[in-house]
């Protein structure tokens, strides 16, 4: 464009400028719905709690249920594997934390059932302390769900869930 | 019009860049130089409104392909899951859904416009054929859309419509099983339609490419149906078609914005919250408002294979306008009785989709022989007739002379051309 006189060039810089804005606020605002689309909808929200039932769940019995789409462990444990994890000092815990913060009830354990190195879900009654063993690459969580050896660096997760009545649960 | 790019990059970034592909120079020569008549009017603006169709219609439906599911016994329901649990999944639904409806709105001005200033004629009849290409593209795009949510008129509409193919002579039946996949409309029809509605867009896009390659060659046409003869007919692109562009794409957003957010049902058809039963016909199948006109064709004809010829003559016959135009002058502002011709075939067009919409009884049949029998009319007889008889107004001598009037257009000699609109109060 050739060079023009403007009588009030500051004018039309304002129009530029506040043109500019306001399409910048418009393509912004068309846009957030375009990514928020992808986030988790409402119908998979509402899949964030599940219940169980613990009745028939044996002393000394692991149980997998499904929460939110991935595995979680319900564990009647006996008193042996009760005292275990209530006898094991802290200091020989890569992630330190006592067995009564691990469980609301102390015969029922539950964690979530995927190993906190790289995601796989390890195997029950297995590995040196009778908690659980990861054959992926060797990790071993005791009782309480407690790292105890191996590459993981965190205890298996610890998921929200409340008692609804004596025998029964609602994770989430 | 077009020629070597005028860019000269000045950045080092621009230089290695334009030094490898030359691409800022070809967005330059195409949308900030280039020369556009200066007499332009707000019909010319529907070209860039239907570019910004297009990729609204890619950018709401490729995210409510991440959440629908095409097959038959999920479809419908997976349509509800969007509009009730998907964040923003019911104005995504909206927006596309009254898209096509808005698309097809500009479509048909654009269509108009080209028809009323002689667009279609000599250098462009090519740019006129990949329009029609276009259009095609688009009612099969917008066909298979509407089957995606697998509600009553969208599997009675799929059913209607691949069975005109069964009129086909002798190998009918077999092409319309093809198409099905099947002995009905069923789940691989829909799976099919899912795939291509996805596709089709595409490769609009790439007919649209084309189409814009073929405008460049000769340039815009104009109010006037005057070629541009020197650069003082004419406006570069940016900013003033960018600006008026741009305004009216926001007049025609406020249009559509009406629809989506106020009336979003208004062209829908209630019959299509139900679920697809093959067993149960509705009571009136109807397409999409944009289809009216020809399906009202299709039932003018009592035979079915001439029903089918007639509708397809209809759209295929616009492809040979420039040919079936006889008339040396382009636009209908100096063709007295070109202008009413037109106009009457506007009205008739838009009789037959009324008629398209009502159920095939009493008055209706006979206004809809009438009026399809004048389509052709138009177009085969009046056209052509008109260009050798009629007698055009007198012409002015250049777009500038047209626009500024004799002493202005003399004044615009000595002026730069793109003068400066500032110092005019």
């Amino acid at each position: 464009m050739a060079e023009l006189t403007l009588e009030d060039p500051a004018r039309r810089d304002f129009l530029y400028l506040a043109t500019g804005a306001i399409g910048v606020v418009a393509a912004a605002g068309a846009i957030w719905p375009l990514i928020n689309q992808m986030e988790p909808d409402a119908s998979t929200l509402a899949q964030a709690t599940t219940e169980v039932d613990l009745t028939n769940i044996a002393e000394g019995q692991i149980v997998t249920i499904k929460w939110q789409g991935k595995p979680v462990f319900v564990r009647h444990r006996t008193a042996k594997e009760i005292a275990d994890a209530r006898a094991t000092p802290l200091s020989e815990l890569k992630d330190p934390a006592t067995d009564e913060s691990r469980a609301q009830k102390p015969e029922w354990l539950i964690v979530v059932g995927i190993c906190t190195h790289l995601g796989c879900v390890p195997l029950g009654h297995q590995g040196k302390y009778e908690g659980w063993f990861c054959p992926c690459h060797g990790s071993v969580y005791d009782t309480a769900g407690r790292i105890r050896q191996g590459p993981a660096p965190k205890n298996l997760v610890l998921p929200p869930y409340k008692y609804t009545s004596n025998t029964k649960i609602t994770i989430g | 019009m077009s020629g070597p790019s005028t860019y000269v990059p000045k950045s080092a970034a621009a230089k290695w860049l334009e030094s490898r592909l030359p691409i800022i120079g070809l967005v330059h020569s195409s949308f900030v130089v280039f020369p556009n008549p200066r007499n332009l009017n707000y019909f010319w603006t529907f070209g860039g409104i239907l570019a910004f169709m297009l990729v609204a219609q890619i950018i709401t439906g490729v995210p409510l392909a991440m959440h629908y599911t095409p097959e038959s016994t999920m479809a419908f329901s997976s349509v509800e899951h969007i509009m009730r649990d998907v964040n923003y999944g019911w104005l995504m639904r909206y927006v596309h859904a009254n898209g096509a409806s808005m698309f097809f709105i500009a479509v048909y001005i654009h269509i108009f416009r080209g028809i009323y200033y002689g667009s279609y004629k000599a250098p462009r009849e090519v740019l006129w054929l990949l329009g029609i290409v276009i259009y095609l593209l688009m009612m099969a795009t917008g066909f298979m859309g509407y089957v995606l949510p697998w509600g009553q008129m969208s599997g009675w509409g799929a059913t209607v419509i691949t069975s005109l193919f069964s009129a086909i002579p002798f190998v009918g039946n077999a092409v319309t099983q093809w198409l099905w996949g099947g002995f009905a409309v069923d789940n691989a029809t829909l799976n099919r339609f899912f795939a291509l509605h996805y596709l089709l867009p595409f490769m609009i896009a790439g007919v649209v490419v084309l189409h814009i390659w073929a405008l460049h060659v000769p340039g815009s046409n104009n109010p006037e149906g005057i070629e541009p003869q020197t650069p003082k007919d004419t406006l570069p692109f940016h900013p003033y078609f960018t600006v008026k562009d741009g305004f009216a794409l926001v007049c025609f957003m406020v249009f559509y914005a009406w629809f989506v957010f106020f009336i979003p049902n208004y062209l829908n058809h209630a019959d299509n919250y139900i679920e697809f039963n093959p067993l149960v016909t509705p009571a009136h199948i109807v397409p999409e408002w944009y289809y009216l006109p020809f399906y009202a064709i299709l039932r003018s004809i009592p035979d079915k294979l001439g029903g089918v010829i007639a509708m397809f003559m209809a759209i295929v016959l616009l492809a040979f306008l420039p040919w079936l135009d006889t008339s040396k002058v382009k636009s209908a502002s100096y063709r007295p009785y070109f202008k009413i011709a037109f106009w009457i075939f506007v009205l008739d067009a838009v009789v037959l989709g009324f008629i398209g919409s009502q159920p095939p009884e009493g008055s209706y049949v006979i206004w809809g022989q009438i009026l399809t029998a004048y389509y052709f009319l138009h177009l085969l007889v009046i056209t052509p007739l008109l260009g050798l008889f009629e007698k055009p107004l007198p012409m002015p001598a250049s777009i500038a002379e047209a626009v500024l009037g004799k002493a202005g257009s003399a004044a615009a000699i000595s002026a730069h051309a793109a003068s400066s609109p500032n110092t005019k109060g």
